[in-house]
């Protein structure tokens, strides 16, 4: 039987790690490849490495870190952040990448999608999309959520699967940030409109948030930062509550 | 002993490469015939579209090349579907190891189908000391329905083959260089047999 998946994010800045990740035990918890490692050995069933620099060196940066977090990492991990060609997807995938995730980039040309699919395959394009509710319904934000569009989100998506896309990264921008709950509305609306895996994101505060992401949210996969970087809940102890839910698990 | 992965553009074989340093193990990426028939062991890599994987493969002659081994021979999910008959990613022909037809997902469920499923079934050397119910890594849109070469069984809208055997070779739907230490474990135990 598929299991659910349970998804750290790092934020990676000039090849270290961001967000003031505390771990006792680590060695050094700025760097992406230890923690990685630890997260795979708690139970994470991937990793999401999300690169926010912005320098000339970036591309450079990125390959070599993307190098290393292969070699000593046994699952599987998407890394995103300012993709915007074949090439760069190209450089990530020969170094070891699984998936590579695209966002403002594809909004604005959406022909990057299929030219990925076309060129890599749908397994390994993830399309993030970061989404908003406004008075006339869920809308698209770009540049991490800072730019507002007025394209509508459930089209988006619709367009994003059409182009061949192997899965969706929903942010509900409303939601991230509140340790509220997952938006498991749109999530299981987005479920019914698209027929590829959704991956949750945005608003994981307790356990049982996550148990309603994947019940009432019908998400196939949910990722969080802060609650894992800070220790408010270690993903094993997570994936015991969720089997115990009946959610399935690999554990 | 010599490990020769077939290099034929496609895909992500980098991944594969670590998985076996992991091992202590260093492999030979080749597209040269007869460094290819020399070798103990054999990986078939593949990740991607199966008509544009297989003309990449009959170009170069690794077709008939790759069908003739006689060494242990282990295809990684596009390389496992490309040894079957048939595939109905770009109905493409395949090179006919694996005695059955690769079909597309039906749309009652996701596809790809992607993340962490349970193998069961097992009968193979190649799952020696895997507990029946394990988990690995797998993505994919296509499968291979059960068959008399099956020797290892998962679910997604029904029972389907997640490895298959015929003599000398071997093919696992999921992605072992990817599947922590269960698919170390099978990886290891296909590294036994070149030994």
């Amino acid at each position: 039987m598929l299991t659910k998946r349970i998804i750290p994010c790092l934020d990676i800045l000039n090849g270290r790690t961001v967000k003031g990740i505390n771990f006792v035990g680590l060695r050094d918890a700025g760097d992406p490849v230890e923690l990685g490692r630890y997260y795979a050995e708690e139970g994470a069933d991937e990793l999401v490495f999300l690169d926010i620099s912005a320098t000339e060196q970036k591309r450079k940066t990125l390959a070599t870190l993307v190098r290393h977090i292969a070699a000593e990492v046994d699952i599987p991990f998407t890394v995103g952040g300012g993709i915007s060609s074949v090439e760069d997807v190209d450089v990530l995938l020969k170094n070891g990448a699984d998936k590579v995730s695209v966002n403002s980039s594809a909004v604005r040309r959406p022909e990057l999608i299929s030219e990925l699919v076309g060129k890599f395959g749908s397994q390994c394009i993830v399309v993030a999309i970061d989404a908003k509710k406004g008075e006339d319904g869920w809308k698209v934000h770009l540049v991490g959520g800072k730019v507002a569009t007025d394209i509508d989100f459930f089209a988006w998506a619709e367009e994003v699967a059409d182009r061949g896309a192997g899965e969706i990264l929903f942010t509900s921008m409303d939601h991230d940030g509140t340790k509220a709950g997952f938006a498991n509305e749109t999530l299981s609306e987005l479920s019914e409109r698209v027929n590829i895996p959704i991956i949750a994101s945005g608003g994981a505060g307790t356990m049982p948030h996550f148990r309603d992401a994947f019940h009432q949210g019908k998400a196939d996969a949910a990722l969080a930062a802060s609650v894992f970087h800070f220790k408010e809940m270690q993903i094993r102890d997570l994936k015991k509550y969720l089997r115990e839910e009946g959610i399935p698990m690999r554990i | 002993m010599k490990i020769v992965l077939i290099n034929y553009g496609a895909g992500n074989i980098q991944s594969i490469l670590f998985a076996l340093e992991r091992l202590q193990v260093k492999a030979v990426l080749s597209d040269d015939p007869e460094e290819i028939r020399s070798a103990d062991l054999v990986i078939f890599p593949g990740v991607g579209e199966a008509s544009s994987a297989m003309a990449k493969l009959k170009a170069t002659g690794l077709d008939t090349l790759v069908s003739s081994l006689k060494q242990p021979v282990l295809g990684i999910c596009l390389g496992m579907q490309l040894m079957c008959n048939y595939t109905e990613e770009g109905n493409t022909e395949g090179l006919g190891i694996f005695d059955t037809s690769v079909l597309r997902f039906p749309g009652s469920v996701k596809v790809p189908q992607i993340g962490w499923n349970t193998i069961t079934e097992l009968k193979s050397p190649l799952f020696q000391g895997i507990k029946d119910g394990s988990h690995v890594y797998t993505v994919h849109s296509y499968y291979a329905p059960l068959c008399d070469n099956t020797i290892a069984v998962s679910e997604y809208a029904g029972p389907y083959s997640a490895a298959l055997q015929q003599d000398n070779f071997y093919g696992v739907q999921f992605h072992p260089e990817k599947s922590s230490a269960v698919g170390s474990l099978i990886l290891s135990n296909f590294l036994k047999m070149g030994s």
